[in-house]
Order: C-alpha cells, then structure tokens, then sequence
C-alpha cells in the first residue's frame, strides 16, 4: 500500500503506542492532520502552542508516558520552546512534532518558517529535521526512544511539507533502536555500589536526598526499602514530593530554599549525603561552599554530566536509580553474610526528632482575618480523593501546595521545578487529567500564573476534561511582591493585577466551566465540598486570598542554608539584629535570583 | 586555564558541528581552533578541539559533549603522546631583492613555495604550532599580507587507534 509522509508519522505514532496527542493545526503540518481523522489517536485541541506543550508534560507526569505536542511551522514551533525548556529541565519525557515548510523553501525566509531545529537545539535532549519520507518511521522510533531512556526529556521532529505529501518507497518501524552515539548507562559500577554500601554502613548522621529521578525511574518501593531496612531519614525534593510517602515517619520533608526546617538543616548537618536521581540544584544548594559542609557524598544519576556538576562527589554511581538501589541491598546483604554493622544513628535521630517538633509549619488564620492561602492548602489536603493529582503554576502558591499537602505516591505531584514556568498549571493539569481520566486532579495556581494561559480552560471544556482549578488569588505577582517587600524595603513595583480583573467566576462561565468564590476561611470547605463534587465539567474556583502572605522558611540568596528563617518575625529580629551590627545582612547576597 | 585538545568523533549529520561547537559557547569557552574532516570510518567524521579552559569546567563539557546523540567518542589528546600538526599558508610580501631570503627562511622551516607573484610568495608550512610561529616571527619584517591556518590536527603515538571498539561498531 502506498504511504505518504503524513500518513507515515501517524502509522508511527500508533506504533510507538500513543493514545492521544495534544496539538494545534496550521499551514505546514496540515497534511498530518488528515489521516489522524482515520486513526484512533485522540487529538486534543490546544488554544496555544505552549498550552499544547505543558499538556504534553502533564501527561507525561501523570502517567510516566511519553506526550506529545503537534504545532505548525515558525510560530507553532516557537511557541513550543517554553514547554520544551521545561521538560528539558525537569527531564520529562514528550515528544514534539512540527511542520516545516517545503524542503525547497527551507532557509529562504518563507511565510511561517523558523529554524525550529537551531532555535530548540539547547532546550532538547535531541531533534532533526526529517529530509526524506522513508526516515519519518526511523526519526520518530528514535525520539520515543531517545525522549523515554537515560535521562529523559524532549526530543523534536521538524517535517518539512513536501516531506509529509511525499509518498515513501518502504514503510520500515524498527523493532529495537540503535544509536552507536546513544547508549546509556544503567547498572551501577559493583565496586563503586560496594563503597556506598560500606560509606552507609559508616555514617552516623546519613541522610538519603532523593531527587526526581526516583519518579523518572520508578524507583520509590525500592527506595523505601532501603531507607526502612537500615531507618535513614529521606528528604524530597520539589521534583520528588510522593516519591517517599510524606506520612512516613523517616520522611523529614522538602528541602531547600522554602523547605521544611528540619530538611534543610538534616542536610547541612549530616555527616552522608545519599543523593539520589538528584542534581544538587541551586535552590537546594543554596550558597554552595557552606552546603552541608561536613557530609561524605554517595550520588547516584543516571546522567553522568551531573555526577560532580556543583558538589564534588566521594562515591559516584552512574546508572538507573532504580537499577543501583537493587545493586544496593544485594551489596548490603552481602556485607550482611560478612557479619557488617551499621552506625549507631539513635543520637541523630534523637536530633531529628526534636527538630521535628520544634520546628513545624506555621501560618496563623485569625477566623475574622483575611483568608491565608495556607488554610485552602490544608483543606485540600484534607479532602480531596486519595489518589488525587495536585498540578500547580509557578510562585507562592507552589510552595504552598509543595508544603503544606501530603504527598503519598510518585506521580501525584506535578509542576515545574527547574525552569519555573509560570503558566505550566492550567494545561498540565489538562494533560494530567486526560492520561488518568480516572484520578482526581486539583490544580492549584496562582492568578499571575494563571493569567499566563487561561486561555486552555476553553479547551477543558470543550474536550470535558474535568479539572478542579483553583485560584489563589491575591491581586498581587505574590512572589514577586514577596522579595521587593523583603528586599526591596517594600518598594513595590509592577505587582498589582487586581482580583477582581479577570472576574473569575464570570471567566468560568464564560469558558464553559463551573465557577464558585470563597472570600473567608469559614466557607473554604463549603467551597471544595461544591466543586469536588460537578465532576463532568472543570471547575473554577476563586479563593480571595491575603496579599500581604509571605512563604516561610526561606533562605535568602547567598545565603548559607543555616540561615533559614522560619517567619516573618524571626526575619523582622534579625534584620534589626543585623542593622546593630549583629549577625549577618539578610539582604546582602540581594533578592533570590 | 590551559590549552587542551580534544579529539571528537561524530557521526556525519547535518547540525553536529553547531551542537558541538554551541556547548562551547554556552559556558563561554572560545575555542581556539577546529579542524573537521572525515576518518577512515564511513560516515564518522572527526573534530580536532583545542580550547582555552580550566580542567573542572572542561570535563563538564566534554560530559554534555557525550551526551550528544551524534557524538560518538571523545578523547582529550595528551600533548606528550600526541603528534599533532597545522598547515599554514602565508602570503608573504617579497619583492625581487628580498625574495631569496624569505625562500631561504622558508626553506630552514622546510615549508615550501607555492606560489610567486611580482611582489609576493605564498609559502606553506606544516609543524607543531610553535614551530610555525616561529617561522611567522622570521617573515613579519617583509610584510605577512595573509596568514591562513587550517587549525590543528592532532593522533596519539603509537599502535593504538581511537576509531577503533565498540562505539564505532555500528556505524563501521
């Protein structure tokens, strides 16, 4: 049978096993959009390139599948650069798909061309532009391939037009890819996984600091086993939150610049550093030379790139997380037959403990005051469904939700770490939804964050996708507003947005959802109760929030992570302390950047 | 920092030469010279790197250089177990009365004339870097008008080949 181009690249993804594309037509991928009229892939109709992108990541969160994300040539490809950065930082699986203009015009500044390949090379894991019909199978076997191995991330296909009308010679789908230039790493090095075993074994103040790699990989059971077999306290990382049960009672918390009190200070007192599928990224770090100063680090990552990247490394494992804990426990059950002992940890845990205690979450909602974003968070956490999704934005409310929900399993956590994508939530929630139509999934966003793809609750409704999107809506760029008061003496600049503008529950109603206001803290559950249970609709709510909320811990920048600060007072404290010439300047290493 | 130089074998496509030579500059090395040219292997082409940068900042990039997909292996070249080599063509100003003595400099670097024009040589010279500086000193006074490098190539001493195991394998 003859096959044309575009019929190829739709063969090929029911062959890769897609179930459903998110996407947005346009001139030179038109010819694509044909025959996915005659195959069973479902197509979800962005209202934007980006919206289609995030949707991609969502879905790929949710399910641990690859997404993928159709545009159009020039601006449907450019458009994807944001989610592609994203999912390149947080390493997530997605593959795009992107029309090009006719091979003949490539390069000649024809209408709706952009170098797709040259502008996405540094935000991909890898990309082509396919020049012939016959490698359109080849191309795309190799970027499910490329996009869900190793490290994942994001792998672009730009095809040019007369290359999707093209007819091919021979339709060829590999069974097994072979890249001579490709092939990573998955068991770990056994004398190296030996030493960890031993260095564990050793320490008295050991911490695991496992990352997002323990989802990526699937990692978390055998995770927990080795922390439950020799009781190691486990922080989570923004990208890790559900990859150690929050419940769990060696779970210390997240980590880094607004973590939790006793996360950050495990690690800068431990004498270990288990760092799992982790990239000692800035925001964990914070002032790198003063980070956990006194800890031995074992860091095991699938990407050897990161091995010693920030922090200098005393045992290196490349490999598959996963694959090295496994390693890991044989390693120690043979050091076990050797009759090995491990290192009293009761002091450390006595310590640990006490922290714990001492050092809880705080918020203070006066029942007659302003309504805190933190009581919406813990209503949430409250009664949303066990196996509920939470997808945020990017700002104070995702530290909120990071902080103040319980997060028991991988996957039910979603956003955007590494790139700190505003407008990641609304479209990754709907890709969220549509790869488990059988979860409950809860955005959580902030109205600046909001406001930066609203747009994609039209297609929510359109293509019933059912999410609970909620608003913390404090009129203000919450973060933005939260460092010039902090650093800028409270010399606010370009922050107000305004709650009333969009009308939210009029927007709801607008865009074909269900919109509900909560103004007190007394009708909060009220609220959840009503939109939890619309379930055929999405769902819009408006929680009317104190601008004045700042997010606490926080380390300010240049800081060492021993100069966490719990509160506003305690920060009100030292800055007097500091302006009498006690105690360091908070704002001398300036705002976060 | 120091002058290190990497061999880069990668597959021939179209686009390599900018994913390699874009993670230079994203850490802002300048690379001082490239050459590129195919190897006895079909399909595998080989980049010559020499580039100005400290060892820790260096192994990071030569770590993002690995995970390109079509770069299949890289070495960094020990100066001491290299043979490496540039070719220079200098157009050198030489008028009928001094053009006997750039010939003669030409001749003690064993570099050749390749061309003669009324007031003009060009003269190409291969050799170590430092001998063809060398060289170039000698030359300036009657007037260099162009000086093209071809950049260096460099092969390590001995039996052993970097085109040859398992990462080639495929492609060969």
């Amino acid at each position: 049978m003859e096959m044309t181009g575009a019929q190829a690249v739709i063969r090929s993804l029911e062959l890769a096993g897609v179930e459903v594309v998110f996407g947005h037509p346009g001139g030179a991928i038109l010819p694509a959009y044909d025959p996915m009229l005659d195959s069973p892939i479902r197509h979800v109709l962005a209202r934007h390139e980006q919206g289609a992108g995030h949707m991609a990541e969502g879905y790929a969160h949710a399910t641990g599948r690859v997404g993928v994300a159709i545009a159009t040539s020039g601006p449907g490809g450019t458009n994807l650069v944001t989610p592609l950065a994203d999912a390149m930082m947080d390493s997530v699986p997605i593959v795009a798909i992107t029309g090009q203009v006719a091979t003949s015009a490539v390069g000649g500044d024809a209408f709706q061309e952009a170098d797709i390949t040259g502008i996405t090379m540094p935000v991909t894991k890898h990309n082509e532009m396919v020049t012939t019909p016959d490698r359109i199978p080849g191309a795309i076997a190799e970027a499910f391939h490329i996009a869900s191995t190793g490290r994942k991330g994001p792998v672009l296909i730009d095809i040019p037009k007369d290359v999707l009308g093209a007819t091919l010679t021979r339709f060829e789908w590999p069974e097994r890819v072979q890249l001579p230039g490709y092939k990573p790493t998955v068991r770990g090095h056994s004398k190296m996984v030996r030493e960890a075993a031993e260095t564990i074994l050793a320490a008295r103040r050991p911490v695991i600091y496992a990352g997002g790699g323990i989802v990526a990989s699937g990692a978390h059971e055998v995770l927990r086993r080795l922390a439950e077999r020799l009781e190691l306290p486990v922080v989570t990382t923004l990208m890790a939150r559900g990859a150690f049960p929050d419940s769990h009672p060696q779970h210390l918390g997240m980590p880094g610049m607004h973590g939790h009190w006793t996360a950050v200070t495990a690690l800068q007192k431990a004498d270990l550093l288990i760092g799992l599928g982790t990239r000692f990224d800035d925001r964990v770090t914070g002032k790198l030379d003063a980070f956990a100063p006194n800890a031995k680090v074992i860091h095991v990552d699938v990407d050897p790139a990161e091995i010693g990247k920030n922090k200098p490394v005393d045992v290196p494992i490349v490999g598959d997380v996963g694959t090295v804990l496994e390693q890991l426990l044989e390693a120690l059950d043979a050091l076990d037959g050797n009759g090995a002992t491990q290192a009293d940890t009761s002091e450390w845990w006595t310590t640990l403990r006490t922290w714990l205690d001492e050092h809880p979450l705080r918020h203070d909602q006066q029942p007659d005051g302003p309504l805190k974003p933190q009581t919406v968070m813990r209503a949430i956490d409250a009664m949303r469904a066990e196996d509920s999704i939470i997808v945020t934005g990017v700002g104070q409310h995702q530290m909120w939700a990071s902080q103040l929900i319980g997060y028991e399993r991988p996957r039910g956590w979603i956003n955007s770490g590494g790139a700190g994508t505003m407008g990641f939530c609304v479209p990754a929630a709907i890709g969220a939804k549509v790869g488990r139509p059988e979860a409950q999934v809860i955005a959580v966003d902030g109205d600046g964050s909001f406001q930066m793809t609203l747009q994609e609750l039209a297609c929510a409704a359109t293509e019933r996708v059912p999410v609970v999107f909620t608003v913390l809506n404090n009129g203000v760029l919450g973060m933005v507003r939260q460092w010039q008061e902090l650093f800028y003496d409270r010399r606010f600049s370009q922050i107000d947005l305004g709650q009333d503008v969009p009308d939210l529950v009029k927007l709801a109603d607008a865009m074909g959802a269900v919109g509900f206001r909560c103004e007190e803290a007394g009708e909060v559950e009220a609220t959840l109760e009503k939109a939890f249970a619309v379930g055929d609709r999405p769902v819009l709510v408006d929680f009317r929030v104190d601008p004045e909320e700042k997010v606490f811990p926080m380390i300010p920048a240049g800081q060492s992570n021993d100069s966490i600060i719990e509160s506003m007072d305690e920060w009100n404290e030292r800055k007097a302390a500091a302006e009498r010439g006690e105690g360091e300047d908070l704002t001398a290493g300036g705002p976060p950047s | 920092m120091a002058k290190h130089t990497l061999s880069v074998l990668v597959e021939n496509r179209p686009g390599v030469l900018a994913r390699v030579a874009g993670l230079f500059s994203r850490r802002g090395f300048n690379i001082d010279s490239l050459a590129v040219g195919p190897t006895e292997v079909a399909d595998v082409s080989r980049m010559t790197i020499v580039v100005d940068a400290a060892a820790q900042p260096l192994e990071q990039v030569t770590k993002q250089l690995n995970k390109l997909v079509n770069v299949l292996k890289i070495v960094e070249l020990d100066d001491a177990a290299t043979v490496s080599r540039e070719l220079w063509l200098v157009k050198v100003q030489a008028s009928p009365d001094v053009r006997a003595q750039v010939i003669e400099i030409a001749s003690v670097f064993r570099a050749s004339v390749v061309d003669v024009d009324h007031d003009s040589v060009v003269v190409e010279a291969t050799g170590s870097t430092d001998k063809l500086e060398a060289m170039v000193r000698l030359l300036s006074p009657y007037g260099v008008r162009e000086l093209v490098r071809s950049g260096l190539i460099a092969v390590g001493r001995g039996g052993k080949s970097i085109t040859e195991g398992r990462a080639l394998r495929l492609t060969a």
